[in-house]
């Protein structure tokens, strides 16, 4: 099977009053049909910036995004993302949020089509009796599953997860992972995911990418996961290829920490703090 | 929810978190706190109110003016009550006018069916035609009589209710004007930077400033014949300097809620790839509502304060009008009325603000549970 999505030597470069940050250089990822990649990394290392180019929510400064043959430039429902905060419209019901992007996607589907459409997305989701709720109503970890099914209900050709259950306890976290897998198992659709869960991410994937520490990232190694699919949590547990992974992975992660470390003078190294713990700048230039 | 829970969110909404200590302590929840909050929001609030009215009291009787004393809070009840008493005699004179009017048009209308009948009988066709002319006069008379109005002067209540209707002309015109042009400035940073000079400039101008030009132009442009015009001239003169002072508020206040959407939001609308209706009318607006309601009770707010000036200055009717010829009259009863006048201003006002504040709750999707 040729590519389906394509990332070339994606490039975000910002301008500040110090002069050029070079935040990615040189991106390059491929990925087949009805692959699930993740993406981890350092926080601030730039996970969001390039799911953000790839969502064509965020401006790129050189390279290419390409989906089925066809260079995208611009957001647009054939990439579906997946907010970390669910970014429900506070003001419509968990229906009408879902339909929201149904009657863009299917605009000629009949009244009754459309509402079909809703409902058997949020029924997957498991949302089938929330469907006439206002956001507020929901749990932190029921808005996200909204989003799930407003993002799936656009059927679109590629699924972009920023941290989808980065905000949510780890019990519903794991109740959603369950949930995302199946969904998957069911429809097969070519998914990115940005995580900090190395756990998640072998759970869930095909291939795990792992990003070099800004400034200037870019695909550091990938790992791929040799478990089948349809996938179970306790099986994969009781794989002792699961440690051998998860090691790897660590030990990527600690090694970018070395070197950030022999980067940076010592003062910063003890106040992480200041590295932005989450992604809403990316969102405010977006 | 029980009944109680509606309650309290009731009166949450209401803007009177001060009465749920009184729903909990019916209920018997945690009575000594309940008290205790009692004490503290409501009975505090009602010794306050008691220490000013003793102070006026006492101040009241100090102050000789070319009037008498000023009134005491005592006086100025009597005199609201005899504000009512008026009312309520006038309502009943026009009463009374309507039902004699009435029986005189019942005697017309009998003397009409007397001569048709006589008609009816007559011998010659002469004597026909002269008694059926007379039935047809008859009925005229009758018809006069039934339209006949009774000339009365407005009451203390008839000005409220114009100053009401007055203010709430003015303030749907300036909605009118400010939610559209509000939108467009925050949709828009052109159209804000043209707007915004204007904006500047004419939200200070004081209403004493927009009437003279109003009424002038008003005057020059509403030349329908009274008789057949729908609004008098006071009242679009009235109405629109209200707009005039209260716009601005809901204008610059709608343009902010426009313009600073949750970027999030924004987001997804550009992820769904809305066109700019779906994007303005389920996104951008909603999103504002808050905004614009927060505006819209200022200006409702303006709005009044605007109004009895207004009328003041320009003797349309209203409360302002009746404060004005209170003052002209110069009676013993003159200081009394105004500070009904006073008190009746300051409840309405009271009352607007609480609606819009209710309204405002009501749009506001994060604060309020919808239930
Ligand atoms: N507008 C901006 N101007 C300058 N630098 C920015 C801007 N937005 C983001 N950055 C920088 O880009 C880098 C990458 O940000 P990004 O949000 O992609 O990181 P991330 O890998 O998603 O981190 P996290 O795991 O914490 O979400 C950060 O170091 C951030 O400081
Ligand atoms: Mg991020």
């Amino acid at each position: 099977m040729s590519e389906f999505i394509d990332l070339v030597n994606l490039v975000k470069i910002y301008k500040t009053p110090k002069g050029d940050a070079v935040i990615v250089d040189g991106f390059n990822l491929k990925m087949n049909q009805g692959e699930f990649v993740s993406i981890i990394g350092h926080s601030g290392c730039g996970k969001t910036t390039v799911l953000s180019m790839t969502a064509g929510l965020l401006e790129k400064s050189g390279g290419n995004v390409v989906v089925d043959k066809k260079e995208v430039a611009g957001p647009g429902p054939d990439r579906a993302v997946v907010f970390q905060a669910p970014n429900l419209l506070p003001w419509m019901s968990t229906l009408n949020n879902v339909m929201l992007g149904v009657n863009q996607v299917y605009p000629h589907a009949s009244k009754k089509e459309r509402h079909q459409i809703c409902e058997y997305f949020l029924n997957i989701v498991g949302l089938g009796d929330s469907m006439h709720k206002m956001p507020n109503e929901l749990s932190g970890g029921m808005q996200q599953r909204v989003g799930i099914a407003r993002a799936l209900a656009l059927k679109p050709k590629m699924l972009l997860l920023d941290e989808p259950f980065g905000k949510l306890d780890s019990l519903t976290r794991m109740d959603l992972q369950d949930i995302l897998i199946k969904i998957l198992d069911k429809n097969q659709m070519t998914t990115m995911m940005v995580t900090h869960d190395v756990d998640e991410a072998i759970y869930l994937s095909d291939r795990i990418v792992m990003m070099t520490n800004g400034p200037a990232a870019k695909v550091g190694e990938i790992l791929e996961i040799p478990f089948e699919k349809p996938r179970t949590r306790s099986e994969i547990l009781e794989d002792p290829r699961y440690y051998e992974l998860r090691g790897r992975l660590l030990s990527f992660l600690e090694e970018q920490d070395h070197k950030k470390k022999e980067f940076k003078p010592k003062a910063k190294i003890e106040k992480p703090a200041d590295e932005p713990d989450d992604n809403s700048e990316i969102k405010k230039s977006a | 929810m029980s009944i109680k829970q509606k309650i309290l969110n009731g009166l949450d909404i209401a803007g009177l978190p001060a009465f749920k200590p009184i729903v909990l302590l019916l209920s018997g929840e945690n009575p000594p706190e309940q008290i205790n909050s009692i004490l503290k929001f409501i009975v505090v609030p009602i010794i306050a109110f008691g220490v000013f009215l003793v102070m006026w009291w006492a101040v009241a009787s100090n102050i000789e003016t070319k009037y008498g004393n000023v009134p005491t809070p005592k006086e100025v009840a009597k005199e609201a009550g005899s504000l009512i008493d008026a009312h309520n005699e006038s309502r009943q004179k026009a009463k009374d006018f309507y039902i004699k009017q009435g029986e005189k048009a019942k005697s017309y209308e009998e003397k009409a069916a007397g001569f048709t009948q006589q008609a009816l009988a007559a011998a010659t066709p002469e004597e026909k035609t002269k008694l059926e002319k007379r039935a047809a006069k008859m009925e005229k008379m009758a018809t006069k009589t039934k339209n006949r109005k009774y000339a009365e002067t407005p009451t203390y209540f008839d000005q409220i209710v114009t100053s009401l209707k007055t203010v709430f002309a003015g303030f749907l015109i300036a909605s009118a004007i400010a939610i559209p042009l509000g939108i467009f400035c925050g949709l828009s940073n052109v159209f804000m930077a043209a707007m915004n000079p204007l904006i500047q400039v004419f939200k200070p101008v004081s209403p004493l400033a927009w009437l003279p030009i109003v009424m002038i132009i008003v005057g020059a442009l509403y030349t329908t014949d009274p008789r057949e015009a729908w609004f008098e001239k006071s009242f679009i003169s009235s109405a629109i300097t209200v707009a005039l002072c209260s716009l601005w508020p809901t204008l610059v206040n709608t343009a902010l809620g426009v313009a600073s959407v949750d970027k999030d939001h924004i987001n997804v609308a550009r992820v769904l790839k809305l066109g700019t209706f779906t994007r303005i009318f389920k996104i951008m607006l909603p999103s504002s509502l808050p905004y614009m309601f927060a505006g819209l009770r200022i200006s409702l707010s303006v709005g009044w304060m605007v109004l009895i000036a207004a009328e003041m200055l320009a003797q349309n009717p209203g409360l302002g009008k009746f404060v004005w010829d209170m003052f002209q009259n110069g009676s013993s009863q003159t200081l009394a009325q105004i500070m009904v006048a006073v008190f009746t201003i300051g409840s309405i006002g009271f009352l607007l603000d609480r609606i819009m504040i209710i309204l405002q709750k009501l749009v506001s999707f994060d604060s309020v549970v919808s239930a």
